[in-house]
């Protein structure tokens, strides 16, 4: 700031102005340059991962282990394979094959298994925990009292527990239950769960009480004003939160290493982790496949997702 | 924020009653057989609706209840007496015991000083990275889509990526060595830390970058206007607008990357398995293994400390927050 020095004539004045301005427009411009150069470089190092596990599901065994064998040391007996004494990283196979995937799919079963019980652990959740939540948030959201408060920060509370805390009252009750190592020990805490409660009250205190408090002037019951008000103002909602219950439950570790002893019910996502070194080449397709429904739900549902968790910001509810 | 909130209303809803009363009072009594009437209808109301909401609330609160609260309510007697078949009410020493546990201790000791690493790095590297989104650089969004997409990838599948990036043989050695650095076996040494944190801010930082966003761009735009007219500096703008607007944001993403980082066990657990190295052995292996000896009490213990370490966590949000809040809003 140069405000000290009067100028000597307008015109010297305003010569200074638009200098000043084209200065601040050139540096304006030179960090936009060096914002993207840095977003890109970042972006480079978050999809380096994903790519290569992309690409390296590519290529043959045969490849793979010249390629890692190094890391993996495939114990094959019989043939000479090439193993390369340091670790080559490609991007690019040499010859594109699906010989993997036709493993994983036609030959080797048990991935399709442990992909089935992904699967089979997800959906039921992700539709009853939903539904509950519903229920009960249009109850948190709609009237008001002392005692719902309370009751709502204890949700806030038990849904920012991290599982070392919320797995011993589980693995309790399972346990009292009779049902540790089947599939009603993962499925009914994860109907319970507190989380999907607490995103769809913020999402639901936000439609205005004067729409629902014409609804019941208008002569509509509560069941009505919840089907045919609050849930179609609550679908954007409705689906970020799937969003966000799908990740979570898609990528379990936790829960099935410690209420399922029987590792016929562990979904693919602990199944990975102890894939033997011998089919590593297989790993990366698996791995792939395990990537591929998660990887939909993005594409689809970005803009969902990306509300969902602004709405997280601020927990007060 | 919100007690204010409540006070006010409480004083302005004693003031209507007051009202209300010196009103009958002055009127006639021939009202209040009307009034008798709206009074019952209205109390009529609130019943109706205090049966229906806790109507819509019965099945998530019984789940909630028997899943969550009251067996926890089981772990809190478990951690108090000496085995759950004799009952004998033994203090604080299960506590002192689990304290005591040189594994606990460790892995308490892991998982701090990776809080301490991760935590402040993913914070300021998401805020660095949302500022730069924010800046008006071109590809906007596709820049958000590719920094998000690591939220979604299953950990599961990355690992063995991972693993090849970071083996003794593997990438990051070779071009470490390329540049004359040291060979490190990452995974066995006391450098394990670090490709754990990287996984973790790999896979953390798009969440909270989001979440800067959001609050960055709900700053004022005429306030940031009036800034620039005044000639504030970009840096000038930023450290005192746009912080005090993001204060609250802050806050919150520190706290919840502290509990995701208290979550990073999967990542270590798919990485390196049952048995880590040393540095990467963290609370959640030490509860498996509990588990596995079925110590109830020691792991009731353990989750209650976990417990009251998390609430203590979020009253400081909280009690920060409506601090904080009140600044920027009022």
């Amino acid at each position: 700031m140069s405000g000290l020095k009067l100028p000597q004539s307008e015109t010297v004045f305003y010569e200074r102005a638009i200098r000043k301005a084209h200065r601040k427009k050139r540096i304006y411009r030179y960090s936009l340059v060096f914002g993207t150069i840095i977003a890109a470089i970042f972006a480079v190092l978050f999809l380096t991962p994903i790519i290569l596990t992309v690409t390296n599901s590519f290529m043959s065994s045969s490849e793979i282990s010249a390629n890692y064998g190094v890391i993996f040391k495939t114990t094959q007996t019989g043939g000479k394979v090439f193993v390369s004494k340091t670790v080559n990283l490609k991007f690019i196979p040499d010859i594109v094959s699906f010989s993997q995937y036709y493993t994983v799919l036609f030959k080797s079963p048990e991935y399709l298994v442990k992909f089935w019980n992904s699967v089979i652990y997800v959906v039921p959740i992700l539709g009853v925990q939903l539904m509950i939540a519903m229920l009960a948030s249009y109850g948190f959201a709609r009237y008001h009292g002392r005692v719902r408060e309370i009751i709502f920060f204890i949700y806030i509370v038990l849904m920012l527990m991290p599982y070392q805390v919320t797995l011993v009252p589980n693995y309790l009750v399972s346990s009292w239950l009779n049902i540790l190592d089947t599939r009603w020990a993962i499925w009914l805490p994860g109907f319970f769960s507190p989380f999907a409660v607490y995103l769809l009250t913020k999402f639901i205190r936000r439609i205005p009480a004067e729409v629902m408090e014409a609804a019941s002037i208008d002569g509509a019951g509560e069941w009505e004003i919840f089907t045919k008000i609050c849930m179609p103002l609550c679908k954007s909602g409705l689906i970020s939160i799937a969003i966000l219950v799908f990740i979570d439950y898609w990528n379990m570790v936790e829960q099935p290493l410690i209420l399922l002893a029987n590792d016929e019910l562990h979904p693919l996502s602990v199944f990975l982790s102890k894939i033997n070194s011998g089919e590593i080449s297989l790993a990366f397709a698996v791995a792939v496949i395990y990537l591929v429904p998660p990887l939909l739900i993005f594409l689809y549902g970005e803009e969902y997702l990306v509300e969902g968790i602004s709405y997280q910001g601020g927990l007060k509810g | 924020m919100e007690l204010i909130m409540k006070a006010r209303e409480k004083v302005s809803g004693q003031a209507q009653k007051l009202n209300r009363y010196l009103r009958r009072n002055a009127a006639e009594q021939t009202d209040t057989d009307v009034k008798k009437l709206a009074k019952k209808k209205s109390t009529k109301k609130t019943i109706r609706e205090m049966v229906v909401s806790w109507l819509f609330l019965t099945p998530s609160l019984l789940g909630v209840l028997t899943f969550f609260v009251l067996p926890f309510c089981v772990v809190v007697f478990y951690s108090l007496v000496n085995n759950p078949i004799q009952k004998q009410f033994v203090g604080f020493s299960n506590f002192v015991r689990v304290f005591n546990n040189n594994a606990f201790r460790l892995a308490a000791l892991n998982t701090a000083k990776f809080s301490i690493i991760a935590v402040p790095l993913a914070v300021a590297l998401s805020l660095f990275l949302a500022v730069v989104m924010e800046s008006g650089i071109p590809f906007k969004s596709q820049f958000r889509s590719f920094f998000l997409s690591p939220m979604m990838v299953p950990i599961a599948s990355i690992v063995l990526i991972w693993q090849v990036l970071f083996h003794y043989n593997g990438i990051v050695n070779e071009i470490s060595m390329y540049f004359g650095g040291p060979k490190i076996d990452w995974l066995k040494s006391d450098k394990a830390q670090i490709v754990v944190v990287i996984l973790f801010l790999w896979k953390n930082l798009g969440y909270n970058m989001i979440l800067f966003m959001a609050a960055l761009s709900s700053v004022p735009k005429d306030l940031l206007e009036v800034a620039r007219l005044e000639n504030a500096t970009e840096m000038q703008i930023f450290w005192s607008i746009k912080m005090r607007y993001l204060s609250s944001t802050i806050l919150f993403v520190t706290i919840m990357s502290l509990i995701n980082s208290f979550k990073v066990f999967r990542e270590i657990y798919l990485l390196t398995g049952d048995y880590p190295y040393d540095t990467l052995y963290m609370m959640q292996h030490f509860m498996n293994n509990t588990f596995a000896s079925v110590d109830y009490q020691k792991l009731s213990a353990s989750a209650i400390m976990m417990a009251i370490v998390i609430i203590i966590l979020m009253l400081i949000m909280f009690i920060t927050e409506d601090r904080y809040g009140r600044d920027i809003e009022g």
